[in-house]
C-alpha cells in the first residue's frame, strides 16, 4: 500500500486504512443499547502475550471477539529453511518458548522419520521425562499466570516456585534452563548426570503434595469457583471441526491424546490415565490440566524405575557426533566430526508429518526434504494456533469477564501461534 | 496409516467417484499421501470425510521451487476412530494460484488458510476472510516462497521510516 503521507509520522488515518478489513462498528441495537467495539491489547496482562482482541460488546455483553496476531512473528519456519538440520534444533525450540522439549521432539521425530532413523531405548525413554516435566512446568506456568488473571496472585508465587524446581533439573541434564537443546537427531545430547535422578525422584516425591495444594488453595474459593464453573462451554462436535486438541478437547470428554491413541518413544510402555472432562466449561478445563500433573509425574517415575542401560544417542556416526574421545585416535571420527560441524548431515528426499501431544494439544511437525543438508520446508502445526479459533465460539454471548478467564484457561502461547 | 494397498483401494474408490480427481499417490515412511487435482480438492475432502476422515488435523503449504506446479497445498486428515492419518496434496502454479476454500466443510481451516495465503499466496475461493494473518496487511510478497530473499529487509526506525519497504515510491 502506498498511501503513506510523504512527510512526519503516518497520520491516524493511514492506520485506519491500513485496518480496513477490520470492522469497527457502533450500531444501534434497539432503543437503548449500542455495540461498543473496544480493543484489549496487543499488550494487556491478561492476554498471556501479545494478543490483540476486537471484541464487539453490548453493555458487558461480547457479542463478537475477533483476534488479531502476527506481533511476534519471526518468521522461524522461514530461518528454518536456511540451517543445517542440526541447527534448526534451537530454532524450532524458540516457537512455543512453554514447550521448548516438544518442539525438538517434534521436529527430531520427523527428521528421524525421514531418515529411517532408530533412537535407542535408552534416549526415549530420557526423552519421555523431560518431555513430561516439561508438561508439567508449562502446566503451571499456566495455573500460576490464570490464577494471577483471576486475582489470585499468590499461586504464581507457589506455581513458580515448583517451576524453578523442574528448570533447575534442565539445567542439570543440558546445561540451560529454557531452550535447552536437549534433544538431538538420533537421541539426546548427552547422559543425564549423576545426582540427577536423586533430585528428579525428590521433585516426583513432592509434586502431587503440591499439586494438592494448589487444589485446595483454588477448589474452596468461591470466587475461583463462580468464575470457572458453567462459564464458556463449548461442546465436543463443535471443538472437533475446529480441529482443537489437546486439554480443550479432553476437557469436553473426548478422550483424545496422542500418547494413548499413537504412541511415539515409548509412551506405550507406561501406564497411564487420560483425565477428561464432562461439560467443557472453564472448570473442566482447569481440572483435566490439574490432573494431568499427577498423570505426567506417574510416568516420569516409571520411566526412571525402568531406565533402560545403553546409548544415549543413536552410533549412527553419518548423524551423530562421534564421542570427543576418538576425535584424538581415529581419523574416521575426525572426518565425520568435521563433516557433521561444517555440512551436517544429508536427508533423503521426501516428506512427512510429524504429530506429538503437547502440553496444548496435536504439535505436528511438517519437514520436506529435498536431499540436501538444508530442510526444504519446516512447518509447524502449533495447538496454539489453532485452537485459538475457538476463542469466538466460547466466549460468545458471554461476560468480558468471562473472556478473561476463557483466554486464561485456553493457554495460549503467542510465541507458537506467530511462530 | 493406511498402507500401500490401502492407499491404492482409497485411491481407485476417489476415481470411481470423479475420473479426474486423482493425480497419484505417494506411500513413502509409511504415511500416505494422495495428489489430487486442484479443481476437485473440495470433492475428495468430503467423500474422504465422508468416509471417516472427519478432522484436519494440519493444513498447511510448501513451496517445490524450481519444479512446477510450484505450490503445494496439504491436508493432513485423521480418522480419529481408527487412528489413520491421510494426506491429501495438490499443486497450483503460481500465476494462478487458487484453490477452493474447504472453512465450510472444517470450520478449522479458516486460520491454517489465511497463513498459507500470507506465506504462498494461494488463493482460497470461498473463504470468508481471505486476508493476511501474520504479516502486516500492507506487506508485500509472500515470505515462505522459495525465491523471497531472506534477511536484508532493514529494521523499521523513525528515521528510516520514509526509505523502508513500499513507502519509497
Amino acid at each position: 500500500m502506498t498511501s503513506g503521507s510523504t512527510t512526519g509520522s503516518p497520520s491516524p488515518e493511514d492506520y485506519r486504512k491500513r485496518e480496513e478489513s477490520i470492522t469497527i462498528s457502533s450500531e444501534p441495537v434497539g432503543e437503548t443499547h449500542e455495540l461498543l467495539t473496544l480493543n484489549i491489547g496487543p499488550h494487556h496482562p491478561a492476554t498471556h502475550g501479545v494478543l490483540r482482541l476486537i471484541t464487539t460488546l453490548e453493555g458487558e455483553i461480547v457479542r463478537d471477539v475477533q483476534p488479531i496476531i502476527g506481533y511476534v512473528h519471526t518468521g522461524i519456519e522461514k530461518t528454518a529453511e536456511d540451517k543445517a538440520y542440526w541447527k534448526v534444533i534451537p530454532v524450532v525450540e524458540r516457537m512455543d518458548y512453554l514447550g521448548y522439549y516438544f518442539n525438538s521432539m517434534a521436529f527430531c521425530g520427523a527428521v528421524e522419520t525421514l531418515l529411517a532413523l532408530e533412537v535407542p531405548p535408552r534416549a526415549q525413554y530420557l526423552r519421555v521425562i523431560h518431555l513430561e516435566l516439561n508438561r508439567i512446568m508449562s502446566h503451571l506456568v499456566w495455573l500460576g499466570t490464570s490464577a494471577l488473571d483471576l486475582g489470585a496472585i499468590s499461586m504464581f508465587w507457589y506455581c513458580f516456585r515448583e517451576r524453578e524446581k523442574i528448570l533447575d533439573l534442565f539445567e542439570m541434564s543440558s546445561g540451560q534452563r529454557m531452550h535447552t537443546r536437549y534433544f538431538q537427531v538420533g537421541g539426546v545430547m548427552e547422559d543425564i548426570p549423576r545426582g540427577f535422578e536423586p533430585k528428579l525422584r525428590a521433585f516426583i516425591k513432592d509434586m502431587p503434595t503440591r499439586a494438592d495444594q494448589y487444589a485446595d488453595l483454588l477448589e474452596k474459593n468461591e470466587i475461583v469457583l463462580q468464575r470457572l464453573r458453567g462459564t464458556c462451554p463449548l461442546d465436543q462436535e463443535t471443538l472437533l471441526k475446529l480441529s482443537v486438541t489437546g486439554p480443550l478437547l479432553r476437557a469436553a470428554g473426548h478422550p483424545w491424546d496422542l500418547r494413548k491413541a499413537a504412541p511415539y518413544s515409548s509412551y506405550d510402555h507406561f501406564s497411564f490415565r487420560i483425565p477428561v472432562g464432562t461439560v467443557g466449561d472453564n472448570y473442566d478445563r482447569y481440572r483435566v490440566r490439574h490432573a494431568e500433573i499427577y498423570e505426567s509425574v506417574k510416568i516420569i517415575e516409571q520411566a526412571l524405575d525402568g531406565l533402560p542401560e545403553g546409548p544415549h544417542i543413536t552410533d549412527d556416526r553419518k548423524v551423530a557426533l562421534p564421542p570427543r574421545h576418538e576425535l584424538a585416535t581415529s581419523m574416521e571420527a575426525l572426518i565425520h566430526h568435521f563433516k557433521l560441524v561444517t555440512e551436517g548431515f544429508r536427508v533423503p528426499p521426501g516428506e512427512v508429518y510429524y504429530p506429538i501431544e503437547g502440553p496444548r494439544g496435536e504439535l505436528g511437525c511438517f519437514v520436506r526434504s529435498d536431499g540436501s543438508a538444508k530442510p526444504a520446508r519446516v512447518h509447524m502445526r502449533d495447538p496454539s494456533f489453532v485452537n485459538l479459533q475457538a476463542a469466538a465460539p466460547m466466549v460468545k454471548d458471554s461476560y468480558i469477564a468471562d473472556l478473561i478467564a476463557t483466554l486464561a484457561m485456553m493457554d495460549p502461547v503467542l510465541g507458537g501461534i506467530d511462530r | 496409516m493406511p498402507d500401500a494397498t490401502g492407499l491404492e483401494l482409497t485411491a481407485q474408490e476417489l476415481r470411481d467417484a470423479d475420473a479426474e480427481s486423482i493425480l497419484g499417490t505417494v506411500f513413502h515412511r509409511g504415511q500416505a499421501t494422495l495428489l489430487v487435482n486442484p479443481s476437485s480438492v473440495h470433492g475428495v475432502l468430503e467423500r474422504l470425510q465422508s468416509k471417516g476422515y472427519s478432522f484436519l488435523a494440519s493444513l498447511h503449504g510448501c513451496d517445490y521451487y524450481p519444479e512446477e506446479p510450484r505450490l503445494g497445498v496439504l491436508y493432513e486428515l485423521l480418522d480419529m476412530d481408527s487412528v489413520d492419518r491421510i494426506t491429501v496434496k495438490a499443486r497450483v502454479h503460481t500465476d494462478a494460484p487458487r484453490l477452493a476454500s474447504v472453512v465450510d466443510m472444517f470450520p478449522g481451516a479458516d486460520f491454517p488458510e489465511r497463513e498459507v495465503f500470507d506465506m504462498f499466496g494461494v488463493v482460497f475461493d470461498g473463504h470468508p476472510d481471505m486476508r493476511r494473518i501474520l504479516m502486516p496487511e500492507d506487506y508485500e510478497g509472500h515470505p515462505q516462497r522459495r525465491d523471497f530473499p531472506i534477511g536484508g529487509e532493514p529494521v523499521l526506525f523513525t528515521y528510516n521510516e520514509e526509505r523502508s519497504y513500499g513507502k519509497w515510491q
